[in-house]
């Protein structure tokens, strides 16, 4: 225990005057080590979580008007097209939208929706293709009632599945209707 | 008979940890940064990713609301594009306004009433509702202040710091796809391609 130290110095001259015997005071600590702890915990944890988390997002050089377009040709069963809509609507396609080799079927968001799907096909485009680095395309297309919550998570589900190459494109007005459906 | 050995209450010194725990307690406390106010109070969506956002040379751009906020980390590139922005829209700013200015986190308001915000105290100026957003205009260049806000915080974190400026943008998890993509293509109009998406966290069980 931490004790205060009464102690009169001791072998002073034989006190004369009459001292009432004291004793130690012993102060009893552990509440307040109980206390400084709790508040040691209460800021270690706020420290580390008030940091906020996020997401990295790169985006390609904006197409500018006057030059001209140089398209990528990618092969139909590699790209995989995700249409986003209002209230959490979500379709997917195989290949091209005007001969989809898969789909166009729907899906919802979570563990057992859209992700089932996007981790078959991360194994199974490289399996088809045979060259490992010729995986999964994925482009991402949102309508305009989409909310922001819906573009994170799908973004989430890529980093998730490890989808190797992804991209937010427009969509057509085709898709659009296709989505309103 | 049973001999019964006498207990004594184990008194354990605790001098020395309480001097260690109000040690670290103090640590703690000093290196804790206090939660600023915000003007525009964001609800983030959730994800899974753990990229933690650089601590200096971050611009943020908080979305929400139909309104956009505007956000510098570091002081000395807050006053510095304050300045640049004052030449280019003929507002002079005195030095206290510019210190004033440099300790605001996040503002939301046009070039012309700036003035009023700085002078402002820090409790009134994050009234809800108060400040409208900064004003965007996709045709006409002079009157998107925020693409002048962004250019002229990237001039000022080159001239300082030689450090090329990066972005963070704090959605709304309720705002539609659209006052996004107005905001991403504001960036990618300067060609600022890549930026971070502020977001919580979660696990992967959603």
């Amino acid at each position: 225990m931490a004790e205060l130290n009464t102690d009169d110095g001791g072998g002073k001259k034989g006190g004369k005057k009459v001292r009432s015997k004291k004793s130690n005071a012993k102060v009893d600590l552990t509440a307040m080590v109980d206390l400084a702890f709790l508040l040691i915990t209460f800021f270690m944890l706020t420290t580390s979580l008030s940091k906020p988390q996020s997401m990295d997002l790169g985006l390609p050089d904006k197409q500018k008007e006057n030059e001209p377009q140089d398209d990528i040709e990618v092969a139909d069963n590699r790209t995989m097209t995700i249409l986003l809509g209002e209230n959490n609507k979500i379709k997917w396609y195989m290949g091209q939208f005007g001969a989809p080799l898969e789909g166009p079927s729907d899906s919802s968001y979570g563990k057992a929706g859209i992700r089932q799907e996007i981790l078959s096909k991360v194994k199974s485009v490289p399996e088809a293709t045979g060259d490992p680095k010729k995986g999964l395309i994925v482009i991402i297309k949102m309508d305009k009632k989409t909310n922001y919550k819906n573009m994170v998570d799908i973004l989430d589900e890529m980093a998730i599945a490890k989808v190797p190459t992804y991209a937010l494109v427009d969509i057509t007005p085709d898709e659009k209707a296709l989505l309103s459906k | 008979m049973a001999v019964k050995t006498q207990k004594k209450a184990g008194a354990i010194d605790m001098t020395a940890m309480c001097d260690v725990s109000f040690l670290l307690l103090t640590f703690f406390i000093l290196t804790a940064t206090a939660k600023q106010p915000e003007p525009l109070a964001v609800d983030t969506p959730s994800s899974t990713v753990q990229t933690k956002l650089p601590e200096t040379g971050l611009a943020t751009l908080t979305v929400g609301k139909g309104k956009v906020f505007f956000g510098l980390v570091d002081r000395d590139i807050r006053v510095r594009t304050l300045e640049l922005m004052g030449q280019e829209y003929g507002v002079s700013f005195t030095e206290e306004e510019k210190t004033r200015f440099s300790l605001i986190d996040g503002f939301g308001v046009p070039i012309g009433s700036l003035k009023q915000i700085i002078a402002m105290s820090g409790s009134d100026r994050n009234k809800e509702g108060l400040q409208p957003g900064i004003p965007m205009d996709s045709i006409d260049k002079k009157k998107d202040e925020l693409s002048r806000w962004i250019f002229n915080a990237r001039s000022a974190s080159a001239e300082l710091k030689n450090t090329d400026l990066k972005f963070a943008i704090k959605g709304d998890a309720q705002l539609e796809y659209p006052a996004i993509k107005r905001v991403m293509d504001v960036l990618q109009d300067q060609d600022v391609n890549s930026f971070n998406l502020v977001t919580g966290l979660r696990g992967e069980d959603f």
